[in-house]
């Protein structure tokens, strides 16, 4: 058993690489399925706009997929790093759905995204678009595996446990695939990243709007992402609730972490709107407070009692300041999501959509509020699942591998270095891919100034094509 | 049929699979400093640009399967290797991004470049060592690794550090050789030769060495009957280097790529014949840290299933990114 400080820079460590690993897929997730949009107008409209979009965000989408890549190799060599006794016990059960990811997802995106990427004019149309679904398909397919390993492990269904404390797989791999709380953390999951991509999307079309109302490119980018924030951030809100109902059902203590309920309530629990949640004394302190609210929105009745931390053992109690917080940012930012697609609709309505300063200025100060929303949500689900990385059969404290503390700091300092240095880097280069805005005839990665393809054998007359020339146009219009 | 030893060679697959496709990727970047600023690596990197995430999967396939089929197997090596693991990771991080870094900024290029080199020179290292500390074994206990977190350091694991680094190169050159032309394809003749010296004398060393080692090695190779099996390994070896020589003289195109594939299967098929039937030397065979049959069978549906699929649309994506970058480039 390792000692508690080794335990702890483990948990910091993964608890950093993952949080930075999400916040990539998290964007390409949605990327991909908005690129196979476009790409798919273009293709039945002809239209050039379409083109465009789709060869701006696709130079994006190869910089954040690059990052997913490289972050997330990382997380799959991770678990046995530092994990090994929990690898070694679970990795029967979980170890098949993590392999079915790289079998059906990782293959699948890789595989076809050299030819999203760079191979437009070497495969056609109608290919390419396939190309594009692919990778698409493969990064939902990928959130489905990785997501039913995760939910496993907060709701474990479906195993038996050898005499050598291993997690062995039942006879139903299905039960064990759709454990109970999988469905619900799927859709919230992937609605998230759904609406994570659509405020960015929204806030690159903003700041362009605010720059020159009349772009065309950047109004039809705006006028997409704010109807997906009008329709999806409801839906989303809808599902939350829905997911927060089944972690009561599974999770209670998560639950009570959340609403920061100390005590047990036994007719009626207030909904604790803000307040500080002191864990020593078991109270929130300056709580503003709805009384009977939290009863209402949890079990549909004003007076139903709800049970506190009161009725779970101190040891088995997860971090309530954490979860508390992390829980009230998750939804002050659903809301506020909300907030912009009705806002959005109503002055779709007034016809004065593209001609609002305040809306645009709104969405700019929005676009990174997804990803905000998502790591908050993520730390909400992860640390309140503590004190177990199998919920209620295995503790993280005993999860660990045999590692010296001095082993996992240096390792932890590394890869803080790095990752803040390398993907600081590549953030930036997004930014000013966007800040640059979208050209009329826009060149894709394979044949823009500085696309990756285009130093390969090229004349000198064909040198002097570059984003915007007739030549990449004549090239790839319909 | 036993499904662990099915399961074993499905592993071996994805090993070989990655080593041979990153490793050409790997070594183009072990070798990108001697290659000429400009168009020399630009050609060089758009060779493997719409190939080399799929490349990279393969080891994720061996980590993920290895964890799957093997668990007990992934949680003693890894941490074991702990400092090459992380040294590794960290080196692919760097390396994968300069694939899109170094066109998104031209006045770091340079360093996006450096990166490239370094990072794949250290994940190669990093791989080889794991490889090595392996084969001299890890001292287990309780189903845990029981050793300290210097114990991978030997000279022999710098052997096959080193050899799996000059491998990498062989392939990397051999790659360039084939879908490059003109002054860097001539760069990639010499680096080639220079390469595949180096590659053979390590292997020999790493294969005397492994002789010396371990008497259960020793008795693998030397003993009747054997040796009359395991003695093929070495002489087809022999005879693929002097085939690989003679087609870096006759300045063939595709051969030297496919021999130094050869090379790369023969070495792998040594090391198989070393360490079998243990998963983790000296005293985890694959039995004793099989998954049970429930999660190996259920995995082998999915691999029967994907597989050839996956085997199919990257060679699909091979090919439609087929010929000569410079002659008929990517547009």
């Amino acid at each position: 058993m390792p000692d508690l400080d080794a335990l702890l820079l483990a948990r910091i460590q993964f608890a950093f690489t993952v949080s930075f690993h999400f916040i990539f897929p998290s964007f390409s997730i949605g990327l991909a399925s908005y690129l196979m949009v476009l790409e798919g107008l273009w293709l039945k409209t002809g239209r050039q706009r379409y083109l465009d979009l789709f060869r701006f965000w696709l130079k994006i989408f190869a910089v954040a997929f690059v990052m997913g890549v490289v972050s997330g190799i990382v997380m799959s060599y991770e678990f046995g790093t530092n994990w090994a006794v929990f690898s070694d016990r679970a990795g029967p059960v979980i170890g098949p759905l993590m392999a079915y990811e790289v079998l059906t997802a990782f293959f699948l995106e890789a595989g076809f995204l050299g030819v999203m990427l760079f191979g437009m004019n070497r495969v056609g149309k109608g290919l390419h678009f396939a190309a594009t679904c692919m990778v698409a398909l493969g990064t939902f397919i990928s959130a489905f595996w990785i997501l039913s390993v995760n939910s496993w492990m907060q709701t474990p269904a479906g195993y038996e446990i050898a005499a050598n404390g291993q997690f062995l797989p039942g006879p139903s791999w299905l039960a064990i695939i759709f454990n109970p709380s999988f469905p619900f953390r799927l859709l919230h999951t992937v609605t998230a990243a759904y609406l994570t991509t659509a405020f960015v999307v929204g806030g690159v079309g903003a700041w362009h709007l605010l720059r020159n109302r009349t772009d065309r490119h950047a109004r039809t980018m705006f006028s997409m992402a704010m109807w997906m924030a009008a329709i999806v951030a409801p839906v989303q809100i809808v599902l939350g609730d829905i997911h927060g109902l089944n972690t009561l059902e599974h999770q209670p203590a998560k639950v009570m972490a959340m609403e920061g309920h100390f005590q047990s309530h036994p007719d009626g629990a207030p909904l604790i709107l803000f307040g500080i949640p002191d864990s020593e004394a078991g109270t929130v302190r300056f709580a503003v407070e709805i009384p009977k609210a939290s009863s209402l929105i949890l079990k549909h009745d004003p007076d139903a009692p709800l049970a506190g931390l009161d009725t779970v053992p101190q040891q088995d109690r997860p971090p309530v300041g954490i979860v508390f917080w992390s829980f009230r940012i998750m939804v002050g930012i659903g809301l506020a999501m909300l907030g912009m697609g009705l806002w959005s609709l109503l002055a779709r309505m007034r016809g004065r959509l593209y001609d609002s300063p305040l809306l645009h200025r709104a969405a700019l100060v929005m676009s990174p509020a997804g990803f905000v929303a998502v790591i908050a949500g993520w730390i909400t689900t992860e640390v309140g699942r503590q004190p177990w990385t199998v919920y209620g059969l295995m503790r993280t404290a005993e999860s660990a591998s045999p590692l010296a503390a001095p082993a996992v700091a240096s390792s932890l300092a590394a890869f803080v270095v790095v990752y803040f240095a390398v993907f600081g880097a590549g953030v930036w280069y997004i930014l000013r891919l966007m800040a640059g805005g979208v050209q009329s005839g826009e060149s894709g990665p394979d044949a823009g100034v500085a696309g990756p393809i285009r130093t390969a054998g090229i004349t000198p007359a064909a040198q002097a094509t570059s984003s915007g020339s007739p030549r990449s146009e004549q090239e790839v219009a319909p | 049929m036993d499904l662990t030893v099915a399961w074993a060679f499905i592993i071996a697959f994805a090993v070989f699979a990655y080593v041979v496709m990153d490793g050409f990727d790997l070594g183009i970047g072990i070798l990108f400093p001697t290659v000429t600023v400009g168009h020399g690596r630009n050609r060089a990197m758009n060779s493997i640009a719409p190939v080399w995430d799929g490349n990279e999967t393969w080891l994720v396939l061996g980590g993920g399967g290895l964890l799957a089929a093997f668990p007990l197997a992934y949680a003693v090596v890894l941490p074991a290797t702990y400092p090459l693991i992380i040294a590794m990771l960290l080196g692919l991080v760097f390396r994968g991004v300069a694939f899109e870094f170094r066109w998104r900024d031209e006045r770091h290029r340079g360093f996006w470049d450096l990166a490239f080199f370094a990072g794949s020179l250290v994940a190669a290292m990093s791989q080889g060592m794991v490889l090595g500390a392996l084969i001299q074994g890890i001292e287990v206990s309780d189903r845990a690794y029981a050793g300290s977190w210097w114990d991978w350091l030997t000279p022999y694991t710098l052997l096959t550090g080193l050899g799996t680094v000059a491998g990498y190169a062989l392939l990397g050159s051999t790659w360039m050789i084939w879908k490059l032309s003109g002054e860097v394809q001539e760069h990639a003749y010499r680096l080639a030769t220079r390469a595949a010296v180096a590659t053979l004398v390590l292997m020999a060393l790493v294969s005397v060495y492994n002789l010396a080692m371990l008497d259960a090695y020793r008795a693998r190779w030397l003993e009747m009957p054997n040796i009359l099996f395991a003695s093929q390994v070495p002489l087809l070896t022999l005879i693929i280097a002097v085939a690989l020589f003679q087609s870096l003289r006759k300045r063939r195109e595709l051969a030297p790529f496919l021999l130094s594939l050869a090379l790369f299967l023969l070495g792998m098929a040594g090391l198989g014949i070393t360490i079998w039937p243990n998963v983790v030397p000296p005293g985890i065979t694959i039995w004793d840290a099989a998954a049970p049959e429930r999660s190996q069978a259920f995995m082998l549906v999915g691999v029967a299933i994907a597989m050839p699929l996956i085997l199919a649309y990257t060679a699909w994506a091979y090919w439609v990114f087929r010929g000569k970058v410079g002659t008929d480039g990517y547009h």
